[in-house]
């Protein structure tokens, strides 16, 4: 929980990960390229005083979590979103067994979410079911992007995918977070492309689809998407960070993500190890749209509250103290969830 | 061009080739985000080496900007043979064979390759557009506050005020072949269709998310390649567009709104 000025905010990290990218565990260059790249955005978008060395950066460890997220980070509970990974990593990058028993271990802080792969076919699928069967997860974080052999990338529509999705439903796997790196194949089209979501957010009606980045590099596009399908929602991973260089640019995001899907389907998410929650809960807490930007009404004390922690205790079932309560916004089934949100548009 | 073809290719010439070499996505030229790492000429034999913010930059726009600064280059008068390379990306050596053997496009990437890119670059003059569009309308709604997002239906282009957004505008509904008559509509799509009436508020906020998105995405770039590359800031000319104080460094006068004069006298450069 953090306070400032009077108020309570309950913390939920939505996105986080306990990997390793230890030169032992790197199965070739893409592994190094890959970390690299995550340090590359820590050090470029973290204040100087939150830089992390880069050997600090390759693996943090189940008690530097605990510490970073729970001692330091203000967080009250924190989700695993873990990306396999295993064409880079020998023992892949987010490590299951090691974030599952320290889920485990601290249940009323952690929930471990898994991950599948449609490529992996057949016996995917009977994977899936006996991990379920042992780690009983409810949600699921999807990297289009992975590479898998001669294929380098995936997309919900695949016909593989949606026999995973029949699957989850199933199991009750209801909370399905995507990452839409840059999908390959085709190299024709735009890789960054969201339009998959749209299709099984129609097809799934009962489950809950989060797109995390919020479609970064391709908002305009995922909040075009999320306007029409009550079932899709959006992780601010990625998107945090930008409140300290590139406050305008956050400010811009935020309104944006209020106006079209409004202020119960958006998700704080440090990203954990990219970046860690503490500088970003005080930054959000104090956080303001600028006053020049008269196309986006001010941000509520309310709706920070329901971004930083609410929204997703709401939907992963995590008991919030009734004092740190908040009804919901009477907002539309779809979008533009919030009009008023923009000043300009009522003028 | 006999005469011109006995003069050496000089280090200059390769350059002002090269800024005709867009990133499709962020819509600049490759010359002002940093992009060329190197420049060499060895009488008429120019051997360029071309730079990324990260080594997952999506590959199809990585096979763009090399592609299309081999085809700039060789079209140069007087140069001998010209090698492109991209260096420390994640599919360097396929891009790098499929260049040296003029491969093209599906030659580079078999099975990962369908038909052409030109979708590609077509999606992204289409946004390119729309963002320079929404640029010069919210320019208008925040200069008068008695104008409404219904009234910018009838924003002609002779309602605009002159300047580096306007001229922008004009490129790339030309790129698009959208009329540059003083009476045409601003508010339109890549067809030149305006929007149907009751539509406009929601037109122009989708336009709006589409600026908001190649801005911070240009600057995004810029600062990872910033990071990832010591001192290439040295490289790159300031981006008026979605500016902010920690760009100050980049000597680049604050651009409190989209809009504004200011913002006018401070481009260096404009594709």
């Amino acid at each position: 929980m953090y306070t400032k000025d009077g108020e309570s905010y309950f913390i939920v990290d939505a996105h986080i990960a306990l990997w390793d990218a230890r030169a032992e565990n790197l199965r070739n260059v893409h592994g190094k390229q890959f970390i690299d790249c995550f340090y590359d955005y820590h050090r470029n978008l973290s204040p100087e005083s939150e830089v992390w060395t880069y050997d600090e950066y390759l693996y943090q460890g189940g008690q530097r979590l605990m510490k970073d997220l729970f001692e330091d980070g203000y967080v009250d509970h924190a989700i695993f979103q873990p990306a396999a990974l295993t064409e880079f990593y020998r023992n892949g990058f987010g490590q299951t067994e090691e974030a599952y028993e320290l889920a485990a271990a601290n249940p009323g802080r952690l929930t471990y979410n898994h991950n599948w792969d449609p490529r992996n076919g057949e016996q995917g699928l009977e994977q899936l079911r006996a991990d379920h069967e042992k780690m009983k997860f409810t949600g699921v974080k999807l990297y289009t992007a992975e590479w898998h052999g001669e294929s380098r990338g995936w997309k919900l529509t695949d016909p593989w995918a949606y026999r995973y999705l029949e699957a989850c439903r199933e199991l009750g796997v209801t909370n399905i977070h995507i990452h839409k790196g840059p999908t390959i194949r085709p190299l024709d089209r735009d890789a960054f492309d969201v339009a998959d979501i749209d299709h099984v957010a129609t097809d799934f009606t009962d489950l809950n689809f989060i797109v995390e980045h919020v479609g970064l590099p391709r908002l305009e596009d995922f909040c075009w998407i999320a306007t029409q399908e009550p079932n899709v929602y959006g992780g601010l991973a990625v998107a945090m960070p930008f409140m300290h260089t590139r406050p305008r640019y956050f400010a811009q995001i935020l309104g944006e993500l209020l106006y079209w899907i409004g202020e119960d389907r958006i998700f704080f998410s440090s990203d954990y190890a990219i970046w860690t929650p503490k500088w970003l809960v005080e930054k959000f807490v104090d956080f303001q749209i600028p006053e020049d930007m008269s196309e986006y009404a001010p941000v509520t004390t309310a709706q920070k509250k329901k971004i930083l922690g609410l929204n997703a205790a709401k939907m992963y079932g995590i008991d919030v103290p009734a004092e740190l309560r908040l009804p919901e916004a009477d907002a539309t089934e779809t979008g533009p969830r919030d009009p008023e949100a923009a000043d300009l548009a009522t003028v | 061009m006999t005469a011109l073809a006995t003069r050496d290719v000089t280090d200059a010439d390769v350059r002002a080739a090269l800024s005709g070499v867009l990133d499709p996505e962020l819509d600049e030229p490759i010359t002002d985000l940093g992009f060329v790492r190197s420049v060499e000429v060895d009488g008429g034999d120019v051997t360029v080496h071309l730079r990324l913010p990260t080594s997952f930059c999506s590959p199809n726009f990585a096979y763009l900007m090399a592609s299309d600064s081999k085809d700039a280059l060789t079209g140069l008068a007087g140069v001998g043979r010209v090698v492109v390379e991209l260096d420390d990306h994640h599919d360097s050596d396929l891009i790098n064979r499929g260049l040296a053997a003029d491969a093209g496009y599906r030659g580079t990437f078999g099975h990962e390759a369908e038909k052409d890119l030109e979708e590609l670059r077509a999606t992204f003059r289409r946004k390119a557009h729309t963002a320079a569009m929404e640029r010069c309308l919210t320019a208008l709604l925040r200069a008068d506050s008695t104008l409404a997002e219904d009234g910018l239906r009838s924003v002609r282009l002779r309602d605009l005020p002159a300047g580096r957004e306007r001229d922008a505008l004009l490129s790339r509904r030309s790129a698009l072949g959208l009329p540059d008559a003083p009476d045409a509509p601003v508010l339109v799509d890549h067809e030149g269709r305006p929007p149907v009436a009751g539509d406009t508020a929601m037109f122009l906020r989708r336009a709006r998310s589409t600026r908001i998105s190649i801005d911070g995405n240009a600057h995004f770039c810029r600062g990872l390649l910033r990071t990832r590359y010591e001192g290439s800031g040295a490289d790159q000319a300031p981006r008026p567009d979605g500016a902010e104080p920690a760009d100050h460094h980049l000597l680049l006068p604050l651009t409190p709104l989209t809009s504004g004069t200011a913002v006018a006298d401070a481009t260096p450069k404009e594709s």
